[in-house]
């Protein structure tokens, strides 16, 4: 794996060929705000908050900054009324089902987003993936998934395996950025339903 | 059928055909489309089979189920042969009189002619229809004289003579040469040219490599991408095989719905039909090449027209949009070169083979040539499948072909390309049917569009849309899943009397940040409808929002009593 520099805030970044712009930007102690980012999983670019705006071979674009793999002579900005404006909304948008999730707290300040912007949907789930992601891609468990699309998609847990397996594991709980209240109404759901929760609606 | 090994063999089997079949000959093509179907077509067949049988002249006559024509509003349509007489509307009740009448008595059943609604007129052949007339039909234009059930009927057509051209007489980098020179544009809409797509990929090092036909057409009011699958199958398919050839492919799919059984049943039969005849398998045409073509049925989801969703979906994993920094040409389907490419582009590749790319660029523009075609359906008085050149005017569209509205009432908007196209109000109509024009004008060259009039109301088509987004989209990510969820808020507010200042500012807020910063094309266009129509349409959002008043008399709750059917 080579080295490459590139420009991140208009300084100069030494990173590993293979690295995100993301991974790069941290290593230089570059802050850029991530939900659905964990370590230990497979990049997900769905909450969209860690947009970045990136220069590189003469095109500038928008992009989520932890997919974006890193390149010779990249130029990355980090800040910008355009990406505040974005990131501000996105917040907004997730506020309207968890209005005081801790973890958006602390966005809320530093992008000034208005919690009362939208109308209310509590369901508690930002739909960050984290707890569906770590079950697979970490615990290889599958015990939830995402079921259902577009405004209805929501997390499930299937009640076989959960009654298995999540009891004595419950460690997607601590990565919820929305306390876990969703992940525990459902599995306890799961676990003391007859039926199973997977089951799937009829289209309306 | 004995395999075809070679050019000199593919043309005495069509000479044996064409021997087989006297040009002269009576016939009455009856559409078999899935439109004229639902409408009775069938029977009407059963009944011509019955009525020539009861007079005894079924020998000298036949009959077919013929691919379709576009007519559809009319249909079923019926097209008598060779003078190419044209009945519309036809029920099985008619079949005695026009065997009678036109099969023996050489006249035409005047009831059952198309009547011109200006000068009362009728019209005997189909191609002095002015919804024929005005259309330039290079690729549908055979459909009335093809059983797509029949690959003979294709190959006395002229059917896989390009691809007996293109393996004997050229090499795969001369197709793509000739391919790149035509000017073809991909049909799905985002218009990348095909010829440097096919070369991207047969330039890619991996050996194994893929071609898919995206047969998924998900807008909803538009029919014409299946419509042309399932009317002339092997033309498609003979695309997809010079393009194979071309590109290097092994092995290629059809990627279809479940929905449009039609489609997938002819298709799946076309493929068997092409495998028996050595158009498909080992050694095409003793050209050496070698080729499987496969069905793979979707999902049967909107967003999985998106190309990293249909891979996934095809690799049999959830059809949900990825992020992806690799081009399909290098690292498509299952990680190997792949072309994408949609079946109307691939049922004009066997048309710049057989007559040349200087030929194919006679129709349209300089930057978008060939054809178009299109379903255009709503408040339009012939609705149905067209085919237009490139460089035609929405308004030439609309008036020659469509006929104008479908009542006298007043035509308010054409909606181009589904969900995710924009609407056009009438001092714009002439914008032309061309990649970049549609583009500057914020519309999607989709296959449907839909025609509104003064009693359609903006703001709950757009909303309709919406909905139809609020369910097809995956939801993966942020800004398509909430924003659509709060932008259907607001429109639902709007329409039932609830709407709020600064509601509009909200809407194009939410719509600014989505087209920034969605993942996939779905969420960045999911807006296109309310924006284009916010644009042109403002004061309509404003009635609703300010007066409480819905100008269509649409909205219920605003006091409409009309049925607040829209779309």
């Amino acid at each position: 794996m080579g080295e490459v520099t590139l420009t991140i805030d208009n300084k100069e970044v030494k990173a590993e060929e293979g690295m995100t712009v993301l991974e790069a930007a941290r290593s230089a102690g570059i802050k850029i705000p991530t939900l659905c980012h964990h370590e230990k999983l497979e990049p997900y670019t769905a909450c969209r908050i860690c947009m970045v705006e990136v220069e590189s071979r003469g095109r500038s674009e928008l992009d989520t900054s932890c997919s974006r793999p890193v390149k010779d002579n990249m130029v990355v900005r980090t800040q910008s009324e355009e990406l505040t404006e974005i990131r501000r909304t996105l917040l907004e948008l997730m506020l309207s089902h968890a209005p005081d999730a801790r973890e958006l707290q602390e966005l809320v300040e530093e992008y000034g987003a208005n919690r009362n912007r939208f109308a209310k949907e509590p369901s508690f789930c930002i739909h960050c993936g984290l707890c569906v992601r770590y079950c697979a891609e970490v615990k290889k468990k599958n015990a939830v998934v995402f079921v259902k699309s577009g405004v209805r998609r929501e997390i499930s847990f299937n009640k076989e395996i959960a009654s298995r397996e999540c009891w004595k594991c419950r460690e997607c709980f601590e990565l919820c950025p929305t306390e876990a209240l969703q992940t525990a109404y459902l599995l306890t759901e799961a676990l003391t339903s007859d039926s199973s929760s997977f089951e799937l609606e009829p289209d309306a | 059928m004995p395999l075809i090994k070679s050019p000199e063999e593919l043309e005495k089997v069509r000479e044996e055909i064409l021997s087989r079949r006297d040009p002269h000959k009576l016939c009455i093509s009856v559409c078999a489309g899935a439109s004229c179907l639902a409408s009775g077509a069938g029977e009407v067949i059963a009944a011509f089979k019955a009525e020539l049988e009861k007079q005894n002249i079924n020998a000298d006559v036949d009959t077919k189920g013929s691919g379709c024509p576009g007519f559809c509003e009319q249909g079923p349509v019926v097209v008598i042969h060779p003078e190419e007489i044209c009945y519309l509307q036809v029920t099985p009740d008619d079949a005695g009189e026009i065997i009678s009448q036109t099969i023996v008595g050489k006249k035409p059943v005047e009831r059952l002619l198309y009547t011109d609604p200006d000068t009362g007129n009728k019209v005997v052949k189909m191609n002095d229809i002015p919804f024929y007339k005005n259309q330039v039909r290079h690729l549908i234009g055979n459909n009335i004289k093809i059983d797509p059930k029949s690959i003979d009927d294709y190959l006395a057509q002229g059917g896989y003579a390009a691809l007996a051209k293109a393996m004997h007489e050229m090499s795969p980098e001369q197709v793509i040469e000739e391919v790149k020179e035509s000017g073809l544009r991909g049909r799905s809409g985002s218009g990348f040219p095909a010829g440097r797509k096919w070369e991207f990929c047969r330039n890619s090092e991996d050996e194994h490599k893929y071609v898919i036909c995206n047969c998924h057409e998900g807008d909803p009011g538009s029919y014409a991408d299946r419509r042309l699958t399932e009317g002339n199958p092997h033309n498609v398919l003979e695309g997809i095989i010079i393009g194979a050839y071309a590109i290097g492919a092994q092995d290629a799919f059809v990627f279809v719905g479940d929905e449009f059984p039609q489609t997938v049943e002819n298709m799946r039969l076309a493929i068997k039909q092409a495998e028996e005849y050595g158009f498909l398998g080992k050694d095409i045409l003793g050209s050496g090449f070698d080729l499987t073509v496969r069905i793979s049925i979707d999902g049967g989801g909107y967003v999985l027209g998106e190309s990293t969703a249909l891979m996934a979906s095809m690799e049999g994993r959830i059809g949900e949009p990825k992020t992806k920094y690799d081009h399909a040409t290098d690292r498509g389907l299952w990680a190997k070169p792949t072309v994408l490419n949609n079946l109307q582009t691939w049922a004009n590749v066997p048309l710049i083979i057989n007559n040349g790319a200087a030929w194919f660029r006679q129709t349209g523009t300089d930057g978008s040539t060939g054809t178009r075609v299109f379903s255009i359906t709503g408040k339009i008085k012939n609705s149905g499948m067209i085919e237009v050149p490139m460089g035609m005017s929405l308004k030439e569209v609309i008036y020659d072909i469509g006929g104008g509205t479908v009542t006298d009432k007043k035509f308010k908007a054409i909606q181009v390309g589904g969900p995710l196209g924009g609407f056009v109000p009438e001092s714009q109509l002439d914008v032309q049917v061309d990649y970049d024009q549609m583009t500057d004008a914020g519309l999607a060259m989709g296959p449907g569009l839909i025609v509104a009039d003064e009693s359609t109301c903006i703001v709950d088509m757009v909303k309709y849309f919406l909905t139809f987004l609020a369910h097809e989209s995956c939801g993966k990510c942020t800004p398509c899943r909430d924003g659509i969820r709060q932008m259907l808020h607001i429109l639902n507010n709007i329409t039932a009397g609830r709407g709020n200042k600064g509601d509009l500012e909200l809407l194009e807020l939410i719509s600014t940040v989505q087209k920034k910063a969605a993942l996939c094309a779905l969420g960045q266009g999911a807006s296109d409808p309310l924006l284009s129509t916010l644009k042109h349409f403002r004061e309509e959002y404003e009635a609703h929002i300010e007066e409480k008043r819905c100008p269509a008399g649409v909205c219920k709750a605003l006091g409409a009593v009309s049925s607040g059917a829209n779309v």
